[in-house]
């Protein structure tokens, strides 16, 4: 074998199975950290025998295999680890035999649910998730979080501090506790995907990894997991990634889902969506995500927004509310009427939701209430709503968009 | 990425003869091995105590060289080591593995990357 070619070998086993390797190690050697360095030296190891050796037909095996020799061999040098060295060579024997497929899924449902344990600051879960699962770098979560490395590297530290000092068991959460574990885990790989899609300030390419990167995480969790809920979560953020080129336009401002260029949305990713979203249907188990996705699906279908099905929107939102009664689904709703009955009956709903005081420091909330105030001609009313907007967003694309609103209607009212 | 691991210790608390210094400074003969093992390590360098260094600075062309620094702090470079890691959280786990930690701090400082800008303060 050719160095070039193990070399070849050896990047596409860490790319493939590092992930893994890890997520069988944590629970061999009973820690992240003595995992990582298992890992480490597993890779270390690969390095200097495959180019002699050729490569191991299962590189997965090999290297958990390795790197739990490699800790039994460190811990036994420094021999300050005499109890955990007899348990190590007990597990080494035990797992002899090539692991099974339902093992390393398990393994990999394990770290999943560690790192988006609802113990941890919704901060670090996002932070260890993007390393521990995702492979990222501390420097490169960083940078797509447009926060300094020590940031994200004390985070780290600290929940897996966390994970140790309270011993967060490494296990898939049994069957009582699924629903709530699982949603956690979700809203982490949402998060994630959201950082990526709110925020047009900093370099957008780092931003468009996270994007990829929450997609990754939603394949594997429906891979390993095929819940409705996974599935629409993952169909959800596809169906946005499919209209992000058409999201902003070429100075960087914000481009309204109706004024859209709906040839640019991405047919492909959307089939792929749609397909997901049918499926999870059928389990008829509807979540929040689902119910989400299946509007986005329905924005996607239409060829303009006219021709959009506001009714069947409408209904989706009723049924979203019942599951998710928070105010901005219910705001979400009222602006979907609006587009179904006109801006009057729209204006009546979304005033309705703002009575109710929720939604007071929301932007989205009064920049909706100046929309169709706007449509309606209530000039100084829509004035008034779209400055209360601007003073509660400081996101320079979204601000953007609100003062030229502003400026528009100063021009010429009669003429709208 | 590398990464320099600065040692800073107070000499008090290492060169004082107590079990607890020895203890740790016996521990620091292997350490350079395990970090070659693991592929971690690039070099290192211990240093001596301050009062056997000189300090140079140039101001208008003119060099000045005194001995010191006497500074009045306790704590005192003790050394370096420069490893590679995968991200700082690896470099901070090897740190974590030096024996000075017990007694000193360590400073995990990444590299300059070129292809970054420069800070602006």
């Amino acid at each position: 074998m050719t160095s070039s070619s193990t070399r070849d070998a050896l990047e596409a086993a860490y790319r493939s199975e590092a992930r893994r390797v890890l997520a069988t190690l944590i629970r061999l050697v009973g820690g992240f950290e003595a995992a990582e360095e298992a890992l480490h030296e597993a890779f270390v190891a690969a390095a200097e025998q495959w180019p002699r050796e050729g490569v191991p037909a299962n590189p997965y095996a090999w290297l958990v295999s390795t790197g739990r020799y490699r800790m039994i061999d460190r811990f036994r040098r420094q021999s300050r680890h005499a109890g955990a060295v007899a348990e190590l060579a007990a597990t080494a024997q035990a797992a002899e035999s090539p692991p099974a497929h339902d093992e390393i899924v398990d393994d990999e449902l394990r770290l999943i649910f560690t790192c988006c344990h609802p113990a941890l600051e919704s901060d670090a879960r996002i932070a260890l998730t993007l390393r521990e699962v995702g492979g990222l770098t501390t420097e490169e979560i960083a940078r797509a979080y447009l926060v300094p490395a020590p940031t994200i590297g004390q985070r780290i530290v600290r929940a897996k501090a966390k994970i140790r000092d309270e011993k967060i068991p490494y296990e898939v959460p049994v069957r009582a506790e699924l629903p709530a574990r699982l949603e956690s885990t979700l809203q982490v790989i949402y998060l994630i995907f959201n950082e990526s899609y709110a925020a047009t300030q900093g370099p957008s390419l780092t931003r468009g990894d996270l994007a990829t990167e929450a997609i990754r995480l939603g394949r594997l969790v429906v891979a390993l997991f095929d819940e409705p809920e996974a599935v629409g979560l993952l169909s959800l953020m596809l169906l946005h990634e499919a209209r992000r080129e058409s999201r902003v336009d070429g100075s960087g401002d914000l481009v309204l889902l109706d004024d859209q260029n709906r040839a640019l949305w991405d047919r492909e990713l959307i089939a792929e969506a749609r397909a997901l979203i049918q499926r999870a249907l059928a389990a008829r188990r509807v979540g929040p995500y689902l119910l989400q996705a299946a509007i986005a699906d329905l924005h996607a279908d239409a060829e303009s927004g006219a021709k959009t099905d506001w009714p069947q929107i409408v209904a989706l939102y009723e049924v979203l509310r019942r599951v998710d009664p928070s105010p901005v689904v219910a705001l979400n709703r009222a602006v979907a009427i609006g587009m179904r009955d006109g801006p009057a009956a729209g204006l009546v709903a979304v005033e309705a939701v703002m009575a109710e005081g929720q939604l007071g420091a929301y932007y989205l909330a009064h920049a909706a209430c100046a929309d169709l105030q706007r449509r309606l001609g209530k000039i100084v009313a829509s004035r008034a709503s779209y400055t209360r907007a601007l003073a509660l967003t400081r996101q320079p694309a979204e601000r953007r968009f609100l003062e030229k609103r502003l400026e528009q209607l100063g021009e010429a009212p009669s003429a709208r | 990425m590398r990464y320099a691991c600065l040692i800073y210790f107070d000499p008090k608390k290492v060169f004082n003869d107590s079990p607890e210094s020895n203890a740790v400074l016996a521990q620091l003969g292997a350490l350079e091995g395990e970090l070659k093992a693991s592929g971690h390590f690039v070099s290192g360098l211990p240093l001596t105590l301050p009062n056997e260094a000189m300090t140079v600075l140039v101001r208008d062309g003119k060099v000045s060289a005194t001995d010191g620094p006497f500074m009045e702090t306790k704590e005192v470079l003790g050394g370096f080591t420069v490893i590679e890691a995968r991200d700082l959280n690896e470099a901070v786990q090897v740190a974590a593995r030096h024996p000075y930690a017990q007694l000193g701090y360590i400073e995990v400082r990444p590299a300059v990357d070129y292809t970054k800008p420069r800070p602006k303060l």
